[in-house]
């Protein structure tokens, strides 16, 4: 045997980002918002915009991955995001990449009308709605975006379309908008949803730097606690119940506003 | 009536440039010439002059104008701006005050600087649209949750609509507070001669916490949220820092002006339009002989306590007048402790029942002869 040791070279392919700050995500074990987050703040590191791009976090469990990274943050109101983020973008006249971090209920109940208003006058902002079917925060309540049937505390014999209508689907009500450029959803229940998680943010934020006009993209999320599921459980309904009733892909995606 | 307002320096002590202006555009001026190039605004009468005059001259300076969905995305988007360090502003008229109050309770639990203009108009509810006073409690309050204090500054004539914006600014950025210019129907639609400069206040801190990207911050981070009483810190130390400011702007920030008050054995008491009718009603009581005086506060919170409660120990009388109810009274009462009597003149000796009823200089006369 050969005395010398042989030298080990260790190169780093993958890790927490640069913009993490060592505390730990404030979510639940098993939530899938940190994933989701984790995938929006490595493609700012990828596109290299991370210093120049302003977060707005909605109110609720959505948007708390990014109060652990080294980051502009701003935060208000429960619905308004897409009104605050257009409020900087005017300030910062452009020069800087603005983004909302939004929940279903946020996005799609109480925000509806300013997300749709900030689409039409075609903002140069990017709203990244988490969809986990409830109000998580508030301990999961109805949500625009519960399916039939499912059961919330609000209703505990689930969702009865006579009684709660149905199902909201934002990035396909988006698509006929004409100041909208962009609009998919995705999910993060596996590695290669993860990967289209992250394609999408991707295009996304493209379309803002390329001042192209306003993008959307929805990203399915799971809420084990509110769901009353193991982790794994609440993969397996997501697959089965949840992408069914939300399709994944790319429901827009222009080159310009003619 | 002589017009009180050219009775000082207005009248040729300065050599500068006058206008005549409509209220709505001394607004805009003041705003321009405090160096608000952003304004965030919603259709709503009677202020929509002050939307339309920004919507017209800010793109000509490179300034940005967005009309928004509501008052309440007007609201959010104030916060956004102020949050990015600009300066920035909306005006809008009672039911759309009412709505914005929701994003002024976070820019002020935030303390984030911009101004609001409340053209005020009858309420409650829908009202009337023409003029009236009737927010004055909601925005000497704190309209919105949770208990906390903008500075309400109330012009009377066209132009202390436009130095009262820049002054507005100042006091903005220099405590990171939300300002209410709290002014009526009246004076947004009339026109005065009115001087058109840029005043200089004094220097101010540097807005080193605004959000600009950390790349522009030599990669420091900031987190301005509305959760911060939950999240870092804790609470009540926020609480107690803030209350601090508001006692240091009470003790600092109190503006008013008098008017024949040194002898006067009643006192009248008015803001906006019907401090015009006071004066003029001074006037007219001062010519028969009768010792009457005036108080104008200019910030009506702070509220000039103290001169009032100096003149109630004095052994004044005092009559409020105000286009509401008993609104600006509840402020004289609390200041007068007790020591002197008050009475009210309102919303209900308008010269009409309907919308269009004013209240003028004669009226007022009137009821200062039952009085003394």
């Amino acid at each position: 045997m050969n005395g010398e040791k042989k030298a080990v070279v260790k190169e780093k392919v993958y890790g927490p980002s640069e913009l993490k700050l060592a505390f730990p995500m404030p979510s639940c074990p098993g939530c899938g918002h940190p994933l989701a987050c984790k995938a929006i703040v490595e493609v700012l590191e990828e596109l290299g915009i991370a210093g120049k791009s302003i977060c707005v976090i909605g109110v609720g469990c959505a948007g708390m991955g990014f109060y652990m990274t080294k980051m502009d943050i701003a935060m208000a109101a429960h619905g308004p995001a897409p009104a605050l983020a257009t409020g900087i973008k005017q300030a910062l006249f452009d020069d800087a990449i603005v983004f909302t971090v939004q929940g279903d209920g946020d996005c799609a109940a109480i925000g509806a009308g300013y997300l749709v208003n900030s689409a039409a006058r075609a903002d140069q902002i990017t709203v990244f709605m988490f969809n986990n079917a409830n109000y998580g925060t508030t301990g999961g309540q109805m949500a625009p975006t519960t399916l039939l049937g499912q059961v919330t505390t609000t209703t505990p014999m689930g969702r009865d379309a006579k009684r709660y209508g149905y199902p909201l689907h934002i990035p396909e009500m988006l698509v006929p908008i004409k100041g909208v450029v962009y609009s998919a959803r995705s999910a993060v229940n596996s590695p290669a949803n993860f990967q289209r998680t992250k394609k999408y943010a991707k295009t996304a934020l493209q379309k803002q730097i390329d001042n192209v006009g306003f993008s959307f993209v929805e990203v399915l999320t799971a809420c084990v606690v509110n769901w009353h599921m193991t982790p794994v459980d609440a993969m397996t309904w997501m697959e089965e119940k949840q992408i069914a009733e939300y399709p994944l892909g790319e429901f827009k995606n222009v080159a310009s506003i003619d | 009536m002589k017009n009180p307002f050219f009775r000082g320096h207005y009248r040729g002590m300065y050599m500068a440039e006058m206008a005549f202006i409509h209220g709505y555009e001394a607004v805009g001026w003041g705003g321009i010439n405090a160096g608000c190039h952003h304004f965030f605004g919603y259709p709503i009468t009677p202020q929509n002059e002050i939307t339309e005059f920004f919507a017209r001259e800010l793109p000509k300076i490179g300034g940005r104008f967005v009309q928004a969905e509501s008052e309440s995305a007007v609201g959010a988007m104030l916060f956004g701006a102020a949050a990015a360090g600009v300066r920035c502003m909306t005006s809008t008229a009672s039911p759309g005050w009412g709505l914005m109050q929701e994003m002024l309770s976070h820019i002020s639990w935030c303390e984030l600087p911009c101004v609001v203009v409340d053209c005020q108009r009858g309420g409650p509810g829908q009202g009337t649209t023409r003029h009236a006073q009737t927010d004055y409690l909601s925005a000497t309050r704190g309209g919105g949750q949770g208990g906390y204090k903008s500075i309400v500054l109330a012009p009377s004539s066209v132009q202390e609509c436009h130095d009262l914006l820049q002054l507005g600014f100042y006091l903005a950025d220099k405590y990171r507070i939300l300002v209410v210019v709290l002014t009526d129907g009246i004076l947004i639609q009339i026109a005065e001669p009115v001087e058109l400069k840029t005043i200089d206040f004094g220097p101010l801190p540097p807005k080193d916490w605004a959000l600009k990207g950390t790349a522009k911050k030599g990669g420091r981070w900031d987190l301005i949220h509305s959760t911060r009483g939950l999240i870092l810190g804790g609470y009540t130390p926020i609480i107690k820092e803030l209350h601090k400011k508001y006692h240091q702007i009470a003790d600092l920030e109190v503006r008013y002006r008098t008017y024949q008050a040194d002898d006067a054995e009643l006192i009248l008491i008015a803001y906006g339009y019907v401090a015009r009718c006071c004066e003029g009603a001074v006037d007219m009581a001062r010519a028969q002989g009768f010792k009457v005086g005036f108080i104008q506060p200019i910030t009506l919170w702070p509220f000039p306590c103290e001169v009032v409660s100096q003149k109630a120990s004095q052994g004044c009388k005092f009559l409020v007048v105000e286009d509401s109810m008993e609104q600006m009274f509840e402020d004289v009462k609390l200041s007068v402790e007790g020591k002197a009597e008050i009475h009210h003149l309102g919303l209900l000796s308008r010269h009409l029942p309907g919308e269009v009823g004013m209240l003028f200089p004669e009226t007022v006369f009137e009821e200062v002869k039952k009085l003394l």
